[in-house]
Formats: structure tokens, sequence, C-alpha cells
């Protein structure tokens, strides 16, 4: 061998990341290990889950026939309280606009959902930290929300209010209190939570006057007593066990019932809590309603359903596999102007992109939604705002109805899950459809 | 009560707790001040709740939940101990227990005064926001949590894990204190806390038999208010 000679390089194998330990939870690592202190931000799960993507509408054939597309009727209006408030919620669309507190919005983005969903005779809904006027002035149906930390919470704003929603737990955090950091605790929002300004504010994850259905049984008849009972009570639970905690709700006397699923999204939670608590919303219809059905409660007591709601199609899945309307959050800020490309420098400043925005609890939104900043604020326009979720709302709507006429329904509440297959086993379990081409229910022989 | 004051008499025996609230709900402010003797409540919840006039409401005996719920303006004496979450929520007003009062008296409350003769059980005071609580006998376990505003007095003893997370309020105790919860300590007892028991001492009718120097002062040391690793152990 002529020594002069090198050996051909053995070939290399390329770069590989661990799918285990990939990019992000590398970076986590590393900024776990920097500041010793867990993860916050904001919106809900974004690891994928089986969701409403996995099912389709079958939409008519020969033995199903369909409605004129723009010629005949299909309603979309709900009635949210018959079963014991003397003034049940009207709304023209089952799509309602989820609680979010005042603190994590600020003034503006509150005035623009009341005006978006107004406009299109909808509800919004107060959240952690009490009722603004921006948002009851602009709102012709307002839904107050009944949390653990009764920030801001007092009698006069809930005989002020439409409705009541007894809030349990929240799709992104069962189990979970809140946290609204410093940067957001300005004058006022210190003012309303009556707490010091600029300090890192936890509210508490239990309620303080009650623990257990049982409770809360009494809990909601002294709400009944103190509005005279007027007004629907809501339960709003995060999807963990629901088909007890639908029946236990409906044991405690809830009109309605909320069921948010682990997509939902939050203000500010723990990644760790968002990502690895609670089941998705698709796994939590199916049961939800399945309770209401086994106490013959279904239609009696309503079912919204949330977490992870983008379009007409989610709204049609939602409502053919039983519930009686649904309510967004992201897709609602998103509609306002949230994460918009508009401001993509900003975001590149913030070491983020748009799209991918969550730190909602730092304040610093360049939207001007998630924040208490004065300038920041400045630069939502609640007008134009509004205009855009209205708009965003007509079309899910819209596309609500597509789908329900394509499947032969004057009504949308007239979907049913017979008009659903689903695109995976996992979800043809979950929704307790058949697999698509096939007539396979997964798991369907009563139990969960 | 004054010359005008009018007396009513409502047997719970014979009428619903629905039909007192809304007969006490009709009640406006600036209407004649009144006088309402309940009778018979037997434990009944949500007596006398979501008040909003100046009218005394006398109940003869115990009552369940909640009762004086979110009060605003009325008195309520409570002839009888008290269930859970007596005047919660309470915004202004009195509310007056003779006997002993259950969990969460008080919790949550804005304003107003809530005086227990007896004992209260545990989370006396929880996330109180700004309400005046006297309690003659001892509290329970975690009472004054995550309370906000307002001072909470105790003429006895007070369970474990007092004040745990406080905010703002103030805490006065007289005697044993088993433990205080995560942040809050005891602090000096200055000329002006000493003037604000005196107060509350009034409030509860004892002025002048007890000595505000006999109780200690217990608040928040502030080290959780911001999220700090060195903290992480408190969370
Ligand atoms: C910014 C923000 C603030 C929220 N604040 C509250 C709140 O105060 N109370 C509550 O029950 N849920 C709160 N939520 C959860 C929503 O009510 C709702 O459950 C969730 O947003 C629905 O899921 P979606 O965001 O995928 O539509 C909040 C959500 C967001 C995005």
């Amino acid at each position: 061998m002529n020594e002069h000679i090198k050996p051909p390089a053995a070939p290399r194998t390329l770069p590989r990341e661990s799918a285990t330990f990939d990019a992000y939870t590398m970076s986590e690592i590393r900024r776990a290990a920097a500041t010793g202190i867990y993860d916050i931000r904001g919106a809900g799960a974004k690891r994928k889950v089986p969701h409403f993507d996995d099912l389709l509408f079958l939409g008519a054939s020969m033995s199903r026939y369909p409605l004129e597309g723009y010629r005949e009727r299909c309603g979309t209006d709900v009635v949210l309280g018959t079963r014991f408030a003397k003034k049940p919620i009207h709304l023209k669309i089952p799509i309602t606009i989820a609680g979010m507190s005042f603190g994590s919005l600020s003034g503006p983005a509150k005035e623009a959902l009341g005006r978006g969903a107004t406009a299109m005779g909808t509800s919004t809904t107060t959240g952690d930290g009490g009722m603004t006027q921006e948002e009851r002035g602009h709102s012709q149906t307002l839904v107050y929300q009944y949390l653990p930390s009764r920030y801001g919470m007092n009698p006069d704003d809930i005989r002020k209010a439409d409705a009541i929603e007894v809030v349990v737990g929240q799709g992104a955090k069962p189990g979970g209190g809140g946290m609204l950091l410093g940067q957001k605790i300005s004058p006022r929002v210190a003012k309303m939570r009556t707490l010091p300004e600029g300090i890192d504010q936890r509210s508490a994850c239990r309620h303080p006057d009650w623990t257990g259905p049982d409770d809360l049984e009494i809990k909601i008849e002294e709400l009944r007593e103190i509005t005279d009972w007027e007004k629907p009570i809501y339960v709003k639970v995060g999807a963990a066990r629901p088909y007890y905690d639908t029946a236990l709700s409906v044991k405690a006397g809830a009109d309605v019932i909320v069921v948010d699923g682990m997509q939902g999204g939050t203000a500010a939670t723990q990644e760790v809590f968002i990502e690895n608590v609670g089941i998705p919303t698709l796994a939590a219809v199916r049961q939800a309603v399945k309770a209401l059905q086994d106490l013959g409660m279904h239609r009696k007591v309503q079912l919204i359903v949330s977490g992870g709601i983008r379009n007409g199609a989610d709204v049609a899945k939602a409502l053919a596999l039983g519930a009686d309307a649904v309510a967004i959050g992201t897709a609602a800020l998103v509609a306002l102007g949230d994460n918009d490309p508009q401001w993509e420098s900003e975001y590149e400043a913030l070491g983020t992109r748009a799209g991918a925005y969550d730190d909602w609890h730092e304040g610093r939104d360049p939207a001007g939604i998630t924040t208490q900043d004065p300038e920041l604020m400045k630069r939502l326009d609640p007008v134009r705002a509004g205009r855009r979720l209205a708009n965003y709302l007509a079309v899910m709507t819209l596309e609500a109805q597509t789908i329900a006429r394509a499947c032969g329904k004057s009504h949308v509440h007239n979907l049913e899950p017979e008009d659903l297959v689903a695109l995976t086993i996992e979800a043809a379990a979950m929704a307790q459809v058949p697999l698509a081409g096939t007539n396979w229910v997964p798991g369907q022989d009563g139990r969960f | 009560m004054n010359a005008g004051t009018q007396t009513h008499a409502v047997d719970l025996a014979r009428s619903s707790v629905r039909e007192l609230n809304a007969t006490l709900h009709a009640l406006k402010e600036g209407s004649n001040a009144s006088l309402w003797r309940v009778a018979n409540p037997g434990g009944l919840h949500a007596i006398a709740a979501g008040l909003d006039a100046p009218v005394t409401v006398e109940v003869d005996g115990p009552v369940g939940y909640y009762c004086g719920g979110m009060n605003k303006q009325a008195t309520i004496l409570i002839r009888g101990s008290a269930g859970v979450g007596v005047a919660e929520n309470m915004m202004s007003g009195l509310v007056q227990v003779e006997g002993d009062a259950s969990q969460a008296a008080g919790a949550t409350a804005h304003g107003g005064a809530l005086i227990i003769g007896g004992n209260a059980a545990a989370r006396c005071g929880i996330s109180m926001k700004g309400i005046d609580i006297v309690v003659k006998g001892s509290v329970g376990h975690m009472s004054a949590f995550m309370a906000q505003a307002g001072t909470l007095t105790v003429f006895g003893d007070a369970g474990e894990a007092l004040g745990d997370s406080i905010y703002e309020a103030r805490l006065y105790v007289r005697g044993s204190v088993t433990s205080l919860g995560a942040d809050c300590i005891e602090k000096e007892m200055r000329d002006e806390h000493k003037a604000q028991l005196f107060e509350r001492f009034k409030l509860a009718g004892v002025d002048g038999e007890i000595d505000p120097s006999e109780f200690k002062r217990y608040g928040s040391a502030r080290q959780l208010y911001h999220f700090h690793v060195d903290n992480a152990s408190a969370y």
C-alpha cells in the first residue's frame, strides 16, 4: 500500500435530531436551566390531538335529499337556559364568545368582542377580574363569570348580567387557577381585583365557599335567589371526566353546561399544564351528550362546547355530535387581529413570529389585544375589530348552514351523529361514529 | 329602631325562602326602615341573600349555607349558628351570628362587618376583599387564605396555616396561632393598629372590655408577590 494515498473517507450519516429530544424540547430544557421557573404562556394545547378535522360529513345521497343552498331555510338560532331561568337567552347563532378576562385582554378588545357579538346576535362572556363598562355597554347579551377568585364580583354586576357562568374549570388547565403577571396589573386592573399594582397575581383554583357537587347545588340555589331565578346559570368545566362532570352539573341544577377541551385557550398558564392535563374537545363532546341523554336532559339542559373551534365545519360537527352551541376564544382574538402578520417585525423583536406569538401574559402584544399598555391598546380600533369579528362569525354561520343544508337539515340543530364518519380509528372511537367506509364504531358496547 | 319602624313576621315553616327573599328584594332604598323577624329558619340555605336595602332581618334560629350572601346595606342578625359561607361576598351592611359559623365565613366579602359570637370553622375570611370580620371565639385552619384586604380579628385562637398566601389584609389574633401559612408573618403592633383594633371592638360591642395590646398582628411578608425561583417551594 502506498502510504500517501488516503483511504476514502468513511461515509457519514446525516445529522439526526432526536424525535424525543426535538429542538423545542431542548430549547425548553435550556430555558428551564437558565431561569429555574416553569414556562408560562397563553393559548391552548399546541400538540396535535384528534380533533374535528378527523370527522367528515356524509352529505346527501339517494336516501337523503339536500336543501337548496340559498333558497331553503336553515335555522341557526338557539335558546339557552330553558330549564329553570325565568329569562332564557335567545341567540341568533350558535356561536358564543367565551369568557376572557379583562386584565388578560384590554378594554378596547373587550369592547370589540361586544360589538362583534352583538352585531351577530350572540353573547359575550366576562372572565376573571370582573365586568367592565366597555363590555357591558357594547354587549347586548353578556354572561357573567363566577370564578374561584371572585375578583370584582358584586351583586350589582350580577343583576346587570344576562346569565351567570360558574367556572369550575377550563380546558387549558382543568384543576388550575389563574395567573396574571405584574406587567398587566395596571392601576385599573389592580383596583378591580383589590390587589396591589404590579404584583404577579395568582387566582385560586378552587371556589372558596363550596367544594363538590352537593355544595354546588346549594351555591346555584343562592345565585338563583340573589337574581330572583331570572338568569340562566351555566356551569363551565374543563374536559377531564365529561360524562360525570356533566351529570353532576345537571344534578347541581345547571341550566347550561359548558365543556372546554384541552385545545381551549388560556391567558396565562404553565406550558406543562396546557399540554398534559385534560382531554381533547372531540373526546369530550360525546361523553357530555351521553350523560345528558342518559338523564333525559339532552336539549333541556343546553350544552356549549369549546376548545379549538375555528370554522363553520367545526361548529357543524360539534352540533352534530349533540352540542347546542359552541364558544370561541382564540379564534375571536385572531379575528380581532391577534397574531396578524402586519406586526411581523415586532413579533420578531419579541423572539417569535406572527402565528406563534403566545406570550399573552407579558402584556406586550403588538396587536394591542392581550395588553394593558395604554400605547399598545390604542392600536386596536374596537369598531373595526368588532366589524371583523362580526364578519368572521357570519362566515362561520354560513359555513355551518352550508353543511347542514347539504345534509338536508332545516336547522343546524338537526345535524346528528348519523351525518358523520371518522377518518381515523381514534376519532371514530372518541366521537362514536363509524370509521369512514365502514360501519365500525370502535368500542361501541356502551362503555367509555 | 325608630318609631317609624315597621315590624313584619315571616315564618319559614309556612312560607318559603323564595317568598321571603322576593319580598326583601322588593324593598328599595329609601323605603321605610323595617324590621323583619324570621322564625323557623331550620338550617335553610340562602336566607336573606342578595339584599340591597337598609332593613334589619332577625333570624330566630340556625341558618344553612350562604345566609346574607352578597349583602348590601342590610343588617342581618342570626340568633343561632350559621352554615357555610355566611355573608359571603358581602359588600356593605352588617351580619351578626350569635352562635358558631361553619367554613368560609365572610368569604370574598368586599365590605361591611361580620361579627361571629362563637367560633368560626376553617377558611374564615378566605379571599376577603375588604370586609371586617370579628370572631369572638376561635377560627379554624386556613383562615384568611389569600386574604386581599380588610381585617380579621380573632379573640380566641387560630388554626393551622393562618393567612396563607395573604395579600394586604390585616389579621389580629389574641390567642395562639397553630401555624402561619406561606408568606404570612407576625408584624409590629403600632398605635395605628391598636386604634384600628379598637374600632373593631366597637363594631362587636366590646370596646372597653378588651385591651388591644393583648393581640398580635399578622400580615403579608410580600415575598410571594413576584414569581421567583427561590420561592418555588412555596407555590
Ligand atoms: C386570553 C384568554 C383569556 C381567557 N380567560 C378566561 C377566563 O377568565 N375564564 C374562563 O373561564 N376562561 C378563560 N379563557 C378560556 C376561554 O373561555 C375558552 O374556554 C377558550 O378560549 C376556548 O378555546 P379556544 O380558545 O380554542 O376557542 C380565556 C382564554 C383566552 C384565550
